[in-house]
């Protein structure tokens, strides 16, 4: 099924991505309400909720540039010693711009 | 029960709203860039200005806003525009879920309303903050309204200025992204459980980007690291772990 991007085709198209993006945002609290929330659930979701963060930040990781990885590792060891999620980011930042700098 | 579902004190204020939206701000000036890169992108295939505009306003998410660019032309193909929002966005199902335990101790219009402008970096922020025992869900809403209007207007510089931004990752915002959203995972209270599910969640996302769909990797790699959190038994010195 196409949509013509003339008249307002386009800005339907537009519209039902929107809602569609909203239902994801919704749904998960939608489903959850329904379920049960006992001690299994609960230890899913705890172990999911971290796991989305490593999922997410496993392409650059992976695919990143020295730089990017050196930053990770420089945002890990600030965060582990100092607990300081400011301090952490802006290290991780100033090591990727120093090797940028230096070396790309 | 523990104490992490106690969601008596759930609460939505204007207090939780603007320390939300103060703390998230230094991360939306490179918003603001990526943004930009969109509003240039954009009208280049084909969108007018006002249909970026409104895209960015109410998709609010960058990967799915490029990824319907590649579908554009003088005909949309509806189902593949679906798929692909679907496919990209499904985390966010997976990121609501992870929400529910808090959000439940609200009615059911602000519960829903406060999921509008989730995204990775305001739930990353929100979801460290309720696991330590904030029970405000305006730091969800206040980082999402800073995100929000940081994307809007990088995609109002880009539409109306033009040329100048085309590869935002020059400019490292994946770089930014990778380390706020790591420095908030290691912010949490971790144990070797928590390190083991973490494992099996990386792990799993690394075989998906290789051979797995674009896209997959989120939901693979938070699926995996939360069955190893069902099958992995708490000891019951490690109790407290439920604990804020």
């Amino acid at each position: 099924m196409n949509l013509p991007t003339a008249d307002f085709g386009a800005m339907l198209a537009i519209i039902i991505m929107g809602a569609v993006s909203y239902l994801t945002r919704a749904g998960g609290v939608l489903i959850m309400s329904r379920v049960p929330i006992g001690p299994r659930v609960q230890r899913f979701i705890n172990a999911m909720a971290g796991s989305v963060l490593v999922a997410v930040i496993m392409p650059v990781a992976l695919d990143g540039d020295t730089a990017a990885r050196l930053a990770l590792v420089a945002t890990a060891t600030v965060m582990l010693t100092t607990g300081k999620t400011l301090a952490a980011i802006a290290t991780g930042m100033a090591t990727a711009a120093c090797w940028r700098l230096a070396f790309g | 029960m523990p104490l992490s579902q106690d969601t008596s004190h759930t609460r939505l204020d204007a207090a939780g709203v603007a320390s939300g939206f103060r703390r998230m701000a230094p991360l939306c000036l490179f918003v603001v860039v990526f943004g930009m890169a969109f509003g240039v992108a954009a009208p280049g295939a084909g969108l007018s200005q006002l249909q970026t505009l409104a895209m960015s306003a109410l998709v609010f998410a960058g990967s799915a806003q490029f990824a319907a660019l590649d579908l554009w032309g003088p005909e949309i193909p509806l189902i593949a525009l679906i798929a692909t929002t679907l496919a990209i966005n499904a985390r966010h199902l997976l990121m609501g879920a992870a929400l529910y335990p808090w959000l439940k101790g609200l009615p059911t219009a602000p519960r829903y309303a406060s999921m509008l402008l989730v995204s990775d970096s305001n739930w990353a922020m929100a979801i460290g903050d309720f696991q330590r025992g904030e029970r405000n869900v305006g730091v969800l809403v206040g980082g999402g309204i800073a995100l929000w209007l940081a994307w809007m207007l990088g995609t109002l510089i880009g539409v109306t200025f033009g040329a100048g931004v085309s590869s935002p990752q020059r400019f490292g915002l994946d770089v930014i992204m990778g380390c706020f959203l790591l420095a908030v995972l290691l912010g949490g209270k971790t144990d070797r459980r928590i390190l083991a599910c973490w494992m099996a969640a990386g792990l799993a996302a690394v075989a998906a980007l290789k051979w797995l769909p674009d896209n997959t990797h989120v939901i693979v790699g938070a699926i995996a690291g939360g069955v190893a959190g069902l099958l992995i038994p708490p000891k019951a010195s490690a109790a407290q772990d439920d604990a804020p």
